[in-house]
């Protein structure tokens, strides 16, 4: 599973953080910075997906 | 103005707008029908007029799906923040900054007066106000049950509980004392929940008087917290201005307060009918996170309003320069083309792309502080008041205006644990 995330759709809700913090970081401002480039480990797929369920700008997309 | 040197005339209070007969064309926000009823009013209107008009408030559209109110919370072309509080009157103050900055923003100005605040409410920033936030709602709870007399078992949750707590998270954020939260809902009330509607007020009784005087006994005495924060900062080497300060100031308190006490108000009346929900929360903490979101997507409480700023064209209808848009962002989280079984509460949501801290570059600022209010004050509720019912459902009065909370909330208490270690 490969994983994006869009910085300009970014608009800080931080629910990418609260949900999976393996894969989301914050910066000072509250915009989310990617931890990972590309792919996803496995044991963190589950993760990734709730993290792009539920952002509601649309700013991560998986592709399987 | 007022005339200084004569006494003011009373002047007699507005009259009571007639209840509207068709929400579809003559919608009322302010009105306690609407109170009432708020979320079949959405659901009505979102399957025979998904935009809907009155001609109050000198003309205003209620958009109710998802997707209508995405669109305008992510156009700030088209509609302008200048004023996010529907009222009689249209505010005079220009855009980009307006009164209450950044909420009344637009771009540019919008993304530099945000990020000059943000830092002070990221996830980050705000973690360490939890233990204090933790210690205060314990410290509210056991004034709660010290204060009910042998036999009886019935509070007003609303008015003992879940109102003091973003009222003194703030204050402390801010630095003025906490015994000034009185005064603070007062403030709001009027602002919100009736705005222009109140009648006359004296000037020394006002918000901006108020915070006139915090604001000089902070730079009086200079000290770390949220207004000294925002006396330091510099705009290109120059101080900010004091009607930016105020402005700021005057949006976290009135930002800060009912909306975070509105859902943690109605989550507790959620939970109080639902005793599996109580249950679980009881028995499965960590379900705890996904039920707060579930909780906001189902009771969002924040309503914003947007002017229209050049003609558009929404959902079907045209919309003309200097209308009102109203943001519904509750209804659009009961939209059926945007969640699966809207109308359910489903304490561990997987999918919860909710609006109730909005969307787009206005996205709540203290979104942060809010969460991690609404969570401890749940925890630490459900934790010393592991079952409870609602005493008299008749008695719940939801408020009126752009904030949904309930305002009277009578609970039962059916099981009470002593504080003390957790």
């Amino acid at each position: 599973m490969r994983i994006q995330y869009d910085r300009a759709a970014c608009q800080g809700h931080n629910r990418c953080y609260l949900l999976a913090p393996e894969l989301f970081d914050v910066d000072d401002e509250g915009y989310a910075i990617l931890l990972v480039e590309g792919e996803v480990p496995t044991d963190l797929e589950g993760k990734a997906r709730l993290a792009a369920d539920n952002c509601p700008e649309y700013a991560i997309t998986l592709e399987a | 103005m007022t005339d200084q040197t004569t006494p003011p005339r009373p002047r007699p209070a507005p009259e009571e707008r007639p209840a509207p007969v068709d929400w579809a064309t003559d919608w009322d926000h302010t009105h306690e029908a609407y109170a009432a009823a708020a979320p079949e009013i959405w659901d009505d209107l979102r399957g025979r007029c998904p935009v809907a008009h009155t001609d109050r408030f000198g003309g205003a559209w209620l958009p109710t799906s998802h997707q209508d109110v995405s669109a305008v919370a992510h156009d700030t072309t088209h509609f302008t923040s200048r004023s996010v509080i529907v009222s009689d009157f249209k505010p005079t103050a220009p855009a980009p900054v307006g009164f209450a900055p950044p909420i009344t923003s637009d771009p540019p100005f919008h993304e530099f007066a945000r990020r000059l605040l943000l830092p002070a409410f990221s996830p980050k920033a705000v973690r360490p106000l939890e233990a204090t936030t933790r210690e205060l709602c314990g410290g509210l709870i056991d004034t709660m049950l010290d204060g009910l007399a042998e036999g009886e078992d019935t509070v007003d949750v609303a008015t003992a509980y879940s109102q003091h707590i973003p009222v003194q998270v703030i204050a402390h954020m801010l630095g003025v004392p906490p015994t000034d939260g009185d005064r603070f809902r007062v403030f709001i009330h009027r602002i919100l929940e009736k705005p222009g509607q109140t009648g006359p007020t004296d000037t020394e009784d006002t918000m901006i008087s108020y915070l006139e005087g915090v604001i000089a006994d902070h730079r009086a005495t200079p000290r770390d917290d949220l207004i000294g924060y925002l006396l330091d900062l510099e705009i290109e080497g120059r101080p900010l201005g004091d009607d930016h300060i105020l402005g700021t100031v005057a949006l976290l308190l009135i930002a800060g307060i009912d909306t975070t006490w509105s859902a943690i108000g109605a989550s507790i009346w959620h939970l109080a009918q639902h005793p599996e929900h109580r249950r679980r929360l009881v028995e499965e903490p960590e379900v705890m996170p996904f039920a707060v979101e579930e909780m906001l997507r189902a009771y969002a409480p924040v309503t914003m309003a947007r002017l229209v700023a050049e003609d558009v064209e929404l959902g079907g209808q045209q919309l003309h320069k200097d209308d009102w848009v109203l943001l519904p962002f509750p209804s659009a989280n009961r939209d059926p083309e945007a969640f699966d079984q809207p109308d359910e509460v489903v304490l561990d949501r997987e999918r919860n792309r909710h609006a109730a801290f909005g969307l787009g570059i206005h996205r709540c600022l203290g979104s942060n502080l809010a969460r991690m209010e609404l969570r401890v004050a749940l925890e630490e509720w459900v934790r010393r008041v592991p079952d409870f019912e609602l005493a008299d459902a008749e008695a719940v009065r939801w408020s009126t205006g752009q904030v949904r909370g309930p305002r009277q909330l009578p609970i039962r208490l059916l099981a009470t644990r002593p504080g003390g270690p957790r």
